[in-house]
Parts: structure tokens; sequence; C-alpha cells
């Protein structure tokens, strides 16, 4: 079973989403490690090197993601994370923006996947399995 | 009619408190000088006399049992990952059996700590790392160094389950002395300690009073079945829980302040109280004790003056009228902590050096409770102000038990104990702000601690009626 950490980065309370993407992804196998909303990015990371996870999902629904995710990827190769998945999504930009700019703008920044606000989950599910490989 | 005598081989004081099972009261106390480097019988015997001298009537003795803190009591070195997270998980584990804990270590040990390991004094090694499932390369790496080491010193692991066969082939192949044990965090942020602490417990018993020169004890007083400050904080659950029928008080809290170092232990969850309060980091033991070991009135003194500097030191030390303000400069608190820290078994013989003694108490009080209480951080949000809580909200503790000589000993304590409230400038503490002072004044604390082992009610009728 592949271990995964999710939790809502920054000042950020949205704990709806939180709590379907947990319920949705345990359902399908995954071992969820929920660090919760108002998480910190040295959150993820401890939490993903103690649970030696494959991959950190990280939401945002209010708008400050981008600035929160900054150097997120730099942290994680820091901490020896540099082989760990990282996925964003949400409503991870300031205003309505391009998300083709957006998502260029992120995976630039280092992570491997960034979802639209409204994305499917389903589709995210199946692009994580497809990401990690059997376990 | 029979007594059970309570024993307490302390670093300083041998102390016996003598409890009448049928009359259900306390017979009487007694204390001598601590004679580990002789024979340690003679200061248990010398404090025995004392105690048949006062009460010649005395029933019985049918059962003894004694706990110590003597010859430096029991010190680990906790070992985790990441170190907010296992690293933490083992040290409270230490703490939480009644160890004092000067060696932390995280992720890969290096050879300059295993050196470091090597020449510390160290009893007993707890060896965490990764959640059950998590990450098994890093307590796997440290078990090899540990064993490749040889530092006979009997190894606790309590980590990451999956490597749990592998250690153990690389420590049976060496000579090490291991235990395996559950996981100190088994689920991310979640604290799992009784199993380490019951063997910590174990060791304790078997070995390390033998290597202390303790062991003779056992002779005549059975079996010494704990550390003392695991005693004080047994004492305390019990108090706090209360037993069957036997109401307790509720969450509370001890401190303890000693010549070198000061422990508090709380009861109590320790809860955010609003909603709009988010709980971080790792979970609190309902149990907590912390120790710190830069706060104590006698081989510390040197080290509270450091940490205040002679100007805040005023702020603490309220004279009485007969010392002129003028004369309170720097060189006024550098002598007399001085005194202190050279002569560690002195008494204050006037108003000024009691004000001193209560000075330096207030101190440790203050700084110990900054670091053991949680604290909240305010963050700004686009839906409002939220708040973190780190560690435990203590707002709510209904009762604060003084114990330890100085306050034992001292003619105000409880305005050593009001520092508890003490409002600090720099975050925003979780301390007590309406809490009961209480006064451990027969010095039963840790004798009520071993009582409730047998007889948990009694202990608890005894502690309840002597604590004021």
């Amino acid at each position: 079973m592949h271990t995964v950490v999710i939790g809502v980065i920054g000042a950020d309370v949205h704990a709806v989403g939180n709590k379907i993407i947990e319920h949705v992804l345990k359902k399908r196998g995954f071992n969820v490690v929920n660090i919760g909303v108002l998480s910190s990015q040295e959150d993820f990371i401890n939490a993903a090197i103690e649970t030696d996870a494959k991959a950190i999902l990280v939401s945002s629904l209010y708008g400050h993601g981008e600035m929160d995710c900054k150097y997120m990827k730099e942290n994680c190769e820091e901490a020896g994370l540099g082989h760990v998945k990282l996925y964003v999504g949400g409503n991870i930009v300031v205003g309505k923006q391009d998300f083709k700019e957006v998502e260029a703008r992120f995976k630039k920044m280092g992570f491997d996947r960034v979802y639209p606000p409204g994305a499917d989950i389903e589709e995210a599910v199946e692009q994580l399995k497809e990401d990690l490989g059997s376990p | 009619m029979s007594v059970h005598l309570l024993v307490d081989f302390g670093s300083t004081y041998t102390k016996l408190v003598a409890v009448d099972l049928e009359k259900e009261e306390i017979v009487g106390t007694s204390r001598s000088m601590t004679t580990v480097k002789t024979d340690v019988l003679e200061g248990f015997d010398l404090a025995l006399e004392k105690l048949d001298k006062a009460h010649p009537d005395m029933a019985e003795i049918t059962a003894i049992s004694a706990c110590s803190s003597a010859a430096g009591g029991l010190k680990m070195a906790a070992i985790g990952l990441v170190e907010e997270l296992t690293a933490e998980a083992a040290k409270r584990a230490c703490l939480g059996a009644g160890a004092l804990v000067n060696h932390v270590y995280s992720h890969h040990l290096a050879k300059k700590e295993i050196k470091e390991l090597q020449q510390a004094n160290i009893d007993i090694i707890l060896l965490a790392g990764g959640t059950n499932g998590g990450n098994k390369e890093c307590i796997i790496h440290n078990a090899k160094k540990l064993a490749e080491a040889k530092l006979d010193v009997p190894i606790i692991v309590a980590g990451n389950k999956d490597a749990e066969d592998e250690i153990d082939e690389i420590l049976s192949a060496s000579d090490t002395e291991y235990y395996i044990v559950d996981n100190v965090m088994p689920k991310l942020r979640q604290l799992n300690v009784e199993s380490a602490k019951e063997v910590i417990r174990k060791i304790f018993i078997t070995k390390i009073i033998e290597g202390k020169g303790i062991k003779k004890a056992e002779e005549k007083t059975g079996e010494i079945i704990m550390p003392t400050p695991e005693a004080v904080l047994q004492a305390a659950e019990l108090l706090a829980k209360g037993h069957e029928d036997e109401e307790g008080l509720g969450e509370l809290m001890v401190i303890d302040i000693g010549g070198a170092t000061t422990d508090v232990h709380t009861i109590g969850r320790g809860l955010p109280k609003r909603t709009e309060v988010i709980l971080k980091g790792l979970q609190e033991p309902f149990a907590k004790r912390t120790v710190e070991g830069d706060l104590g009135v006698r081989h510390s003194a040197n080290a509270l003056l450091s940490i205040v500097s002679p100007f805040g030191f005023r702020k603490y030390y309220r004279e009485p009228d007969t010392i002129d303000e003028d004369d309170l400069d720097d060189d006024f608190f550098e002598s007399g902590v001085k005194k202190r820290q050279e002569q560690i078994d002195y008494l204050p013989d006037s108003d000024e050096e009691r004000a001193f003694d209560r000075a330096l108490a207030r101190i440790c009080t203050d700084y110990s409770m900054s670091r053991h209480v949680g604290s909240v951080e305010v963050v700004h949000t686009p839906l409002g102000n939220m708040y973190y809580q780190t560690g435990k909200d203590l707002t709510g503790m209904k009762y604060v038990i003084g114990t330890g000589g100085v306050l034992i000993f001292n003619e105000d304590p409880k305005a050593i104990l009001r520092e508890v409230q003490h409002k600090s400038d720099k975050k925003l503490e979780l301390r007590p702000t309406d809490s009961e002072p209480l006064i451990d004044e027969k010095y039963i604390m840790s004798a009520m601690g071993l009582l409730g082992q047998k007889h948990p009610k009694l202990a608890l009728r005894l502690l309840k009626r002597h604590l004021k």
C-alpha cells in the first residue's frame, strides 16, 4: 500500500475538500496520512519523512497557494525527499487566471501534477496510481 | 497493626515515610544524608533509627517500598528520526519513565554523536524512528551504528515495526542487550509510550540500581520499584483521577523544585478550549512530565543567574524591609548564588537569605512553566483570525501542587507558586490562570506514588488530607 501525505497549506482552514480527498484515497487503497488544515511546508515534509510517503498532495482554496508553495520542491530535496511526487490542487492562485499558465508556473516550481478548481478527483486518483506504480 | 514504610533514596537525602495501614495515617517521617559512596544502607539505617526514636510506639513494619534518584538518577538518551516527531516522542517516553534526558538525536547518527554517546554516562538508550509502515531505513542505520559502537548500554527499540526483524538480527549478532517494544509513534503525531516505559522501569529495577550501588539496599527494603520522578508522577495521576469511589481532585499540576533540576508534571488533556483554536504537533501525554536541567536552587543556581541576569533577578527578589535597596547590586546576587552553588546543603539562616531562596525558586517556577505549557499563535487568514495551539492548554488547571525542599521549607511557599501565573511577555502562554496552590508540607508525594501501587485508596486519602 502506498502512503501519501495530504493537507491544506498555509493559513487556510478549508477542511471539507481535505476530508473528501482523504475519504476517496482511502477507499481506493492508499494509506492516507492527513495532516489537516493550517499546515506548513515543514509539517508536510516531516510527515512524509516519518511515514515514508511516496507523494505529497497539497490543497489550497484561499488564493494564496502560490506563495505558500514557493520553494516547496527545493525544501523537499533538502530534506531528502527529492523522489516524492508533489501534487497541488484547488483555488491555488489569486483571482481568475488562465489555468494553462498557472499549471506551467507550478510545474516550473517542481510540482508533478497541478489541478484546477473543480477538478475531477477520480481522474487525479488514476494519475496518482500511474505515477506511483504498483506498490 | 502494621506499618508500610516508604523509602526515597534521593540524590542528597534518604527520606522515609511510615504509614499505618489500619489507622490509615502517616505515623511519621524522617531523613538522613544518602550514603551511596560508602554503603547506601548507612543512611537508611540512620533515618530509620531517627524514625524509631521519634515514634517508639510505632507498629511493626510489615512492608517496605522504595524508589531512588540517587547517584544521578536514571539517565537516558533518546534517538528518533524527525526532531519534532519520533525524537520528541522518544524523549517524552524517557521523561515519563522518570529519566533525565540530556542526549536527544535525530536522523542518522553520525560518528561524532556515537562518540558522544560513548563518553556520556548513560544508563539506557531509547531508539525510535518511523511510524509503523513508514521510514525504516533510518532506524536500521542507527541500530547498526549502535551495534558497532559496543556501548554496553541496554537499548530499547521502539520504532517502526516493519524494521523490527532486521534490527533484531543486527542487535542479536552483537553483544548488545536489547528489548523490542511498541513504536512510540505508531501513527503520525500519535504518542504511545506505555510499553517503552514499562521496559525502562524493568531495566531500572534489575540493572541500573545495581550499577549505582543502591542494589544493596534491597537486602532490607525489598525491590526498588521505580525512579523517584515516576513515583511523583504516579502520585499526581492518582490524585487527579481518583480511585473507585474515592474522588480525585481533577486536572492538576505538580512542581518539584530541587537543587539541580525542576520537574513539572501535569495531569490533564490540555486540549484547546475554543473552536477556532487548532491543535498542532505531536500528541501530548495525559500525564506529562518535563525536567529542566538548568533550573535548580543549588547546583544550578549559577545557571539561573545567567538565564535572568542580575538585572532580571531583581524582579524576582522581594526583599524584606531590613535590607537597603541600594545594596541590591550585581555583587549581592552573584555572591548569593555562589554561596549556594558551592555549598549544596546550605540552609538559609536569615530573612534575607530566605528571600533569596524564594527568588531563586520563583525563577525556577516561572521558567519551568514557560517551557512546560503550550502556547497559542495567531494566524491572520482571509476568514478572520485563527489560532494554532502547540502543547497543552493548562489555563483551566484547578490545583498547582508544590513540592521539593526549597518550597516545603520556605515560610511563604505559596508566593513562589503564584509565579505559575506570571504573564509572559514573549508569547501567548497557556499557563494556569486561576489555580489553587497546595503545598506538599510533609514531603510525601513520591512516597504516596509508591504506596499507591498496593494501596491506591489509602494513598489517595492521605494525599488529599496532607496537601495544604
